[in-house]
């Protein structure tokens, strides 16, 4: 058989599904999401510029119930990929390389992101505390 | 490039599986699926089922593996060695992780059936058998011997402290079972310009070698967007590593030491 006719052994087909691939692969959605959510903030930003009208139809277009809706999944990116950041910062500086420390740190970013998307959701959605 | 799917000539045929039942009277049966490919039939791969009466197989994966091809299935093709995980040939992928078929025992498997498939992405010469020609090039790309310009003295040796040995003890106990490489998301996309994790460990291994005087040329040759720089510390090397390796640390003192001498 001819060597480019060799089938290509399956790969993520097969492969288990391992923490490591998977907060990898969610670190790079999440930084793609908050890429496009840029565009949102410009155009709230345009918006602050443009004049009362030009304001008062973004912050109703943003605070809408989708509006808010898609804004809290900007927040959710934003805790997870900054968490998931600094882990990725200690590594470049040598820190946390081990098997085991991998393994603790996923957990740990995990579970400090979602505080921190709770937490912040919870400020900013709650009217009480809102008003704190 | 990133590509999810496999290309039509590598898809699974899921109707053309053969199943070859357990013997009569076996008392502790347990079905083994295993990749088949032959590249005579120009016909697609597809996964054979094996029931194997484990009260009479040994322990090891390989030990299975051993036993449907010289008792059920002589068709089937594998690499094996010196089955003390050594040799790093009978590298594969079990139930979806990489690893060699030698170490690994059945018992420490989840329950159940038990996939076997060749290395992930690596093009397929047969059954379990594949081509690592480009994994063993790249090997070679990072110039794997000591490279020097002092000369010393014919009846002298190259001497080095206990500690500077030290430094290169495990990264030296690479086999180049490309069970890591294999593991990598990364290398599968960017395997033809990814060195990958095999290679990139033995470069570190000669990077941090008190004993070689080459140590600023290889890092010239690993400055690449591609060659080191694919590498996101996803860390699936070092969870597939069967001899407890570390190529992702590695990796990442590579790049460190790549930012250290600029300034």
């Amino acid at each position: 058989m001819p060597r480019q006719d060799r089938p290509l052994s399956p790969h993520l087909s097969i492969y288990r599904f391992m923490y490591t691939m998977a907060l990898s692969i969610l670190h790079r959605i999440t930084g793609v999401w908050l890429a496009l959510g840029l565009c949102a903030l410009v155009y709230w930003l345009m918006g602050a510029a443009g004049g009362e009208a030009q304001y008062a139809r973004a912050t109703a277009l943003l605070g809408s119930g989708p509006g808010r809706a898609v804004l809290l999944t900007w927040l959710a990116a934003y805790c997870y990929h900054f968490v998931n950041g600094l882990r990725h910062l200690a590594w470049d500086a040598g820190f946390g390389l081990e098997r085991r420390a991998a393994r603790l740190s996923a957990r740990l970013a995990l579970a400090l992101a979602l505080a921190g998307f709770l937490l912040a959701a919870y400020l900013l959605l709650c009217p009480r505390a809102g008003a704190l | 490039m990133v590509e999810f799917t496999l290309p039509p000539n590598s898809r699974i045929d899921a109707r053309a599986g053969k199943t070859y039942r357990a013997p009569d009277g076996a008392a502790v049966v347990r079905t083994f699926r295993v990749y088949r490919f032959d590249p005579a039939s120009g016909e697609r791969p597809r996964v054979d089922s094996y029931e194997l009466d484990m009260a009479a197989c040994g322990p090891m994966v390989l030990d299975a593996l051993l036993k449907i091809k010289n008792e059920i299935d002589p068709t089937l093709s594998l690499r094996r060695s010196c089955r003390e995980g050594i040799c790093g040939s009978c590298a594969m992928n079990i139930n979806g992780v990489n690893t060699l078929a030698c170490t690994q025992s059945c018992a420490d498997l989840r329950q159940g059936e038990v996939r076997i498939y060749p290395l992930p992405h690596l093009p397929v010469v047969k059954d379990l058998v594949a081509d690592l020609g480009n994994f063993y090039a790249q090997y070679a790309a990072v110039k794997p011997w000591l490279q020097t310009r002092t000369p010393v003295a014919p009846d002298r040796e190259r001497l080095q402290s206990k500690e500077d040995q030290e430094k290169i003890d495990r990264p030296s106990a690479c086999i180049l079972c490309a069970c890591c490489s294999t593991s990598c998301p990364s290398y599968w996309w960017n395997g033809d310009r990814y060195l990958g994790p095999a290679a990139l460990l033995a470069a570190y291994r000669w990077i941090v070698d008190s004993r070689d005087e080459a140590t600023g040329e290889r890092l010239d040759a690993l400055n690449d967007p591609f060659r080191l720089y694919r590498c996101h510390t996803i860390m699936n090397c070092t969870e597939a590593c069967p001899k407890d390796l570390n190529p992702a640390r590695a990796i990442a003192d590579i790049k460190r030491l790549m930012l250290e001498r600029q300034h």
